[in-house]
């Protein structure tokens, strides 16, 4: 059988299906004498503002048990210094580009989404909602359907190439959310964002991070996204997801595919092994190939479910 | 910058930290003092990131050729890890990393100054400068004597050399920045290079600016992958121009930087959540490197 590790988001199409996600590939210089970046799936941008952001206090990153606080407050050039100086790079790499857009009022996640709807560069845009909302006293934006909705299809209505929504695990329910976003005009949508968490030097009597509250990453939130990409899966089996959570190795893609990821981004393992994106692309073909399969979307919808087994208990 | 699985010829305990000899000539060929290397951590722990250390040897030539000798001081998971690991086993370590010291063209008089493990990337300095013909003064500060770092080996490299330390236990009872315009002024200091804490670091930044003094400082920020593109080891710098400042990364961008040019309200205000716009006007000490 001949093996296509190529994936289609049902129109958005990435050569491997092992994205980068955001945040953690900068703008292709950085990781090039380390892995051959041709190798990835797409590169999923650090999160883009209007204006350029500093970003937070340091210390920025702190651990936790499996897994990784940080919190950067999206330091970026601004969108218009991105598309000027990174995105010529990185659309030299050859490799899918999509943009991360963010925003802290409904105005300026239009904005940016604007300066990028005319660069042929990019392959898609993901829209991050955990950032504070003005309109809501800084809560996130996921933390009202309504206004998610309200971003999402802003952005789906100007943006010429597909958006994903960037959803969080810790809603009630994602299901709602993300078929909120979906009826607003997204694509897809990208599961999970990293889980608000804070950890506390007992010794100083202080919080690890300049920013007291980050986001958790790594293999401590993989279970959690597994799940959040199972339900939405269950759900909305027509719209394509990228899984995202702790991914390192290709069992752990597998899990995602398995549960109904038609992608998938690694971040923080990118961090410590420059090379894991495309070490487990290798290693999901090796799984298809164990299991007779073709490709990475033959996964999906491949769980084996007992009718006897309950979907949705704690 | 390479990425190798490095053999651990020699671990030894010095004082109250450990000192690690790696087999990597990759790596060793390529690096300058002020760098770094990182370190990857065993996938079977709760303990994920890699960790970074300074690079205190590099040997090219004789019968430590291809080695890179780095130390710590073992105070959480890590380090301890690492403090208990064994001679002939591997590591997986990417380096070197970040830019280095810059040496000096014109001027000959090189303060070096450090603080506890500060002194590995400063005696390092030390040679680099002696075998380039400057002249080579040291300020080793500690909190107590174990952890004041190879005291022999820098006697044996300065022309001069204060050891002091927090509880008197060895040398005169001081901090590092206590004998720094006492030192400056007797070997006709022309240049400063320092390691170590943020506020002592600080203070000879201080020194520095007021004295019109060129120096160089290597810090240390908390650091997610040491290789540019996480973005969480800022450090506030300020403009050539005075115009404002840019957060810019210590792994990538530093960690070596002009002190004047640190913004050090900034990154030591230790206020939490702010976010505040910067002052304008700043006064730039430079030019550096010259």
């Amino acid at each position: 059988m001949k093996q296509n590790l190529a994936v289609d988001l049902d129109g958005v199409r990435f050569p491997l299906p092992v994205l980068a996600a955001s945040g953690c590939f900068a703008t292709g210089r950085e990781l090039g004498g380390l892995t051959d970046i041709r190798k990835l799936g797409g590169v999923i941008t650090g999160s883009l503002t209007f204006e350029a952001s500093r970003g937070w206090p340091t210390p920025r990153v702190t651990e936790s048990p499996c897994g990784v606080v940080t919190a950067v407050g999206n330091q970026n050039p601004g969108v218009r210094e991105f598309v000027a100086e990174d995105l010529p790079r990185l659309a030299k790499t050859g490799i899918p580009v999509v943009a991360s857009v963010t925003g802290t009022t409904l105005q300026e996640y239009i904005r940016v989404a604007s300066i990028l709807r005319d660069e042929p560069g990019i392959s898609a845009v993901e829209v991050h909602l955990s950032g504070p909302d003005r309109e809501s006293r800084g809560l996130p934006f996921y933390a009202r359907i309504d206004r998610m909705g309200e971003v999402v299809g802003a952005i789906s209505r100007l943006s010429p190439v597909p958006v994903f929504a960037k959803l969080p695990a810790l809603l009630p329910d994602v299901v709602p959310a993300a078929r909120a976003c979906v009826r607003a005009g997204a694509h897809g949508v990208s599961l999970i964002d990293a889980i608000p968490a804070m950890v506390v030097d007992v010794r100083r009597l202080r919080p690890r991070l300049g920013a007291v509250i980050g986001g958790l990453s790594g293999p401590a939130i993989r279970p959690i996204a597994v799940a959040a990409v199972f339900r939405v899966a269950q759900a909305l089996p027509q719209v394509p997801i990228m899984g995202v959570g702790g991914i390192a190795s290709a069992d752990d893609a597998v899990e995602f595919l398995l549960a109904g990821a038609w992608a998938v981004q690694v971040g923080t393992a990118m961090l410590v092994n420059p090379s894991a994106p495309a070490e487990i692309a290798e290693g999901i073909a090796g799984y298809l190939k164990s299991k007779g399969l073709a490709s990475p979307g033959d996964l999906r919808g491949r769980l084996r479910l007992s009718e006897a087994e309950g979907m949705g208990g704690e | 910058m390479r990425r190798v699985r490095a053999e651990i010829l020699n671990t030894r305990k010095l004082g109250a930290y450990h000192s690690l000899t790696l087999v990597a000539p990759e790596i060793a060929d390529r690096a300058t003092p002020g760098q770094f290397i990182s370190v990857a951590m065993p996938d079977d722990r709760q303990f994920i990131l890699r960790r970074h250390f300074w690079i205190h040897q590099a040997s090219r030539r004789g019968g430590w050729a291809g080695t890179l000798e780095f130390a710590f001081d073992p105070h959480g998971p890590g380090t301890e890890w690492l403090a208990e690991a064994r001679a002939h086993q591997f590591l997986d370590v990417i380096g070197p990393l970040g830019k280095a010291f810059a040496y000096p063209r014109n001027l000959n008089n090189c303060l070096l100054v450090s603080e506890g493990y500060g002194a590995a990337p400063i005696l390092f300095l030390g040679q680099e400068l002696r075998a380039r013909g400057r002249r080579v003064d040291l300020v080793l500060g500690a909190a107590s004597e174990d952890r004041v770092f190879k005291p022999i080996e820098a006697k044996r490299l300065a022309q001069t050399i204060v050891i002091v330390t927090a509880d008197g236990t060895m040398g005169e009872r001081a901090g590092a920045v206590d004998v720094l315009p006492e030192v400056a002024q007797a070997t006709g200091t022309q240049v400063i290079y320092a390691a170590g804490p943020r506020r002592m670091l600080r203070a000879v930044a201080e020194f520095c600016i007021e004295r019109r003094i060129p120096a160089q400082v290597a810090l240390e920020e908390e650091m997610g992958c040491g290789l540019g593109v996480c973005l969480t080891c800022a450090v506030p710098v300020i403009r050539k121009d005075g115009s404002g400042y840019d957060n810019l990364r210590a792994c990538a961008d530093g960690p070596v930087f002009n002190a004047a040019r640190v913004f050090w309200d900034r990154w030591m205000g230790g206020e939490t959540g702010a976010v505040h716009t910067p002052p304008e006007g700043f006064a730039v000490v430079g030019p550096w490197p010259e």
